[in-house]
């Protein structure tokens, strides 16, 4: 067990620190967050900068156009580039994370080709077309249809909770190709235009007043066949490739940023006198601890990947589960400490207090995480 | 970094889990606990104490120009994380710290204990105490395996040493580990096998939820006590001493739930492991001044 870094990891690290400290004082303002193409703009402009630096697509293979990082070397990279403030993957989030890795796993030489470089350049964003109305949680219980029609799939239906919709160009779009097979059997992944005539995307607004996500709409959208990724009926199992991405991670600059924010939160304890109170102090100390500790974990999660050579897998559930309600908390101490402030929506505190909601549902509610800990990593037997 | 167990670290635990479950497994356990309801018998085995001594247990850190086994803190670790697997009973860390410095520590021939705040563990069955014991009290105790003396309050005693309240933790944290881990097993191995309703009762959700809840706090738990056993910083032991108590008093909990009526009986072990990590939650200080520390550390550590 070692948890000091190797002297090509420190020199990574103080090369990137190097890098970030002459990078970051050169970018534009950031722009308020509902206005989308403003953000599009700001976080492709960044993705532009990390590939001219060499840093765009850091844990992606290297035959994919990645820099084929070790998975230490990304834990250094979102470590650092947290603590130094840089932007947040942001609009590229689908393709980096998610779609990218996906198609550089599954996909043939010519969709590589087509869509991986212009992902790392930041030149295209991606969306997420998974949820539907009627399957959320319950992904395989998606209804939205596609038929072929000569050289092109056909696709009918709507999908929900779409983040970027609105300035994304391609959508990661699971469709069912066969009604009459088993619901896990009868879904394809397609890459979907958004240009395409027949896409409507209707914004929803969150309970943070900012529209995070939309509606999207699809009535007979035509999708070339060889867009198709994965045989066709195959896409549950090219799916469960990207959503291993998702749960593995994706949080871990999220656990960097919730250290600095619990030190601000005390900081303020500090200055407003709050910090008299014991309970209030003690139970910042526990988030503390928390913290640390889902770092820890994090760091354990790496170092098993980086002897596997795989990429972290449904162990991803159990950090998520757990993360995911320490940010909930942490949020809640915070608006202890402020107090009625903490009632202005204008505080970043309480913006991220009702953001942090979202966290124990997205990518899989706790619910669903704790049966896949249950069945997939205790050996339950499946229930219902 | 390579934060993983080592060849020869999973060899040790592997080693140290074969001996302990073979030498006080549950029968051994059990028979413990019903010596120790009758008055006037010794509950400390010494012969197992001996072959504890023998197998390194109490030496494993001392240099082997020393006589000892020469490993450092993570190793020790890993030993008392099977320790609290089995519930093994006895002033372990006491005897474990005094190896080197207390004649016969270190073989298992002599047993230490050590006074900590306002408790002291086994004082009548050690044969050398650490510490000011004047004015100790004998405490009736819920844990048939861990004798208590109840010490008075002295204001004026001489601050404890410093560094051996940060073993005591980071190695009752590692006890607590062990215990969680084995009542997540436990719960488990019951869920797949108890059947009601026509089926395995770990088919049912809510079953499943309580289940799940427990292996997240041991995997958070084991991340947090490993860390700490590498770099022995205050603060990272102070959060594994958090992680590790929740883990082993809440786990052994759930456990019970999940057993039912079962697990509300004297003949079920699960009681002894809620018994034991309660008493263990008092050690060095318990769960208040890991907060307080960790609370400081907010604003005086690096931002």
């Amino acid at each position: 067990m070692d948890l000091t870094y190797t002297p090509e990891e420190e020199e990574f690290r103080a090369r990137l620190r190097a890098w970030l400290a002459g990078a970051l004082p050169a970018l534009p303002p950031r722009p308020s967050p509902g206005d989308w193409p403003a953000r599009r703009a700001y976080d492709l402009g960044w993705q532009r900068r990390l590939y001219d630096a060499g840093y765009a697509g850091l844990h992606w293979p290297v035959d994919a156009g990645g820099q084929g990082a070790t998975p230490t070397q990304h834990l250094i990279y979102l470590e650092e580039t947290e603590k130094a403030g840089a932007p947040y993957v942001g609009a590229n989030f689908v393709g980096l994370l998610h779609a990218g890795p996906t198609i550089a796993s599954e996909g043939d030489a010519g969709q590589r080709a087509r869509w991986l470089p212009p992902v790392l350049r930041g030149e295209e964003v991606w969306c997420q077309g998974f949820s539907e109305p009627g399957a959320g949680s319950d992904l395989a219980a998606l209804r939205t249809r596609a038929w072929r029609d000569g050289d092109d799939y056909v696709v009918s239906g709507s999908k929900i909770w779409t983040s970027h919709a609105e300035v994304a160009d391609w959508c990661e779009l699971l469709v069912r190709t066969d009604p009459d097979a088993p619901r896990h059997r009868g879904i394809t992944w397609l890459a979907m235009p958004m240009d395409a005539p027949g896409i409507t995307v209707r914004p929803l607004r969150t309970l943070a007043g900012s529209t995070e996500f939309a509606e999207v709409f699809l009535d007979e959208v035509r999708v070339p066949v060889t867009h198709r990724v994965g045989a066709e009926n195959d896409g549950w199992r090219v799916t469960m490739v990207t959503l291993s991405y998702e749960r593995g991670t994706a949080f871990v600059g999220e656990v960097v940023a919730c250290r600095r924010v619990l030190a601000e939160v005390a900081r303020e304890a500090r200055k407003n006198g709050r910090w008299d109170d014991a309970v209030l102090r003690r139970r910042l100390g526990r988030l503390n601890a928390e913290f640390r500790a889902l770092w820890r974990l994090t760091q354990w999660n790496v170092g098993e990947a980086q002897r596997t050579g795989g990429v972290p897998g449904v162990g991803g559930s159990v950090f998520k589960l757990r993360y995911s309600h320490a940010r909930q908390e942490l949020y809640d101490a915070a608006a202890e400490v402020l107090g009625p402030e903490s009632l202005d929506p204008g505080r970043e505190w309480t913006l991220d207090r009702l953001s942090s909601l979202s966290y124990t549902i997205a990518a899989g509610t706790s619910q669903i995480q704790r049966n896949i800990v249950a069945e997939r990593i205790l050996g339950l037997p499946r229930g219902r | 970094m390579d934060f993983q167990l080592g060849p020869d670290q999973k060899a040790l635990r592997q080693g140290v889990r074969e001996l302990l479950e073979g030498r006080f497994g549950r029968d051994a356990l059990r028979a413990a606990a019903d010596r120790a309801e009758t008055p006037g018998e010794h509950v400390l085995d010494r012969t197992l104490w001996r072959e504890l001594g023998a197998a390194g247990f109490f030496a494993l850190r001392l240099p082997e120009a020393a006589g000892g086994v020469g490993q450092g803190l993570p190793e020790a670790v890993l030993a008392f994380e099977e320790a609290g697997r089995v519930l093994l009973p006895g002033p372990l860390i006491a005897t474990h710290l005094a190896a080197g410095t207390v004649p016969g520590a270190a073989t298992g021939e002599t047993v230490v204990t050590a006074a900590g705040p306002g408790l002291v563990e086994w004082l009548d069955e050690s044969d050398v105490v650490h510490g000011d014991t004047t004015g100790a009290e004998p405490l009736a105790v819920l844990d048939p395996l861990t004798p208590l003396h109840r010490l008075p309050a002295a204001p004026d005693r001489p601050p404890t040493d410093t560094r051996h309240t940060l073993l005591v933790s980071l190695l009752t944290a590692a006890e607590q580990l062990g215990s969680a881990a084995r009542t997540c097993e436990t719960a488990v191995q019951h869920a797949r096998t108890r059947e009601q309703f026509g089926r395995p009762i770990g088919a049912f959700q809510a079953v499943q939820h309580l289940c799940a809840g427990m292996l997240v706090r041991v995997e958070l738990a084991r991340a947090a006590v490993y860390a700490a056993a590498v770099t022995a910083d205050p603060t990272d032991v102070a959060a594994a001493r958090l992680l590790a108590d929740e883990a082993a008093v809440r786990g052994a909990r759930d456990c019970l739930q999940v057993h039912g009526g079962m697990g509300f009986t004297w003949e079920s072990d699960i009681h002894l492991h809620l018994k034991r990590a309660w008493i263990r939650t008092h050690r060095a200080g318990g769960g208040t001044q890991s907060e307080e520390a960790l609370a400081d550390d907010l604003v005086v550590g690096p931002a």
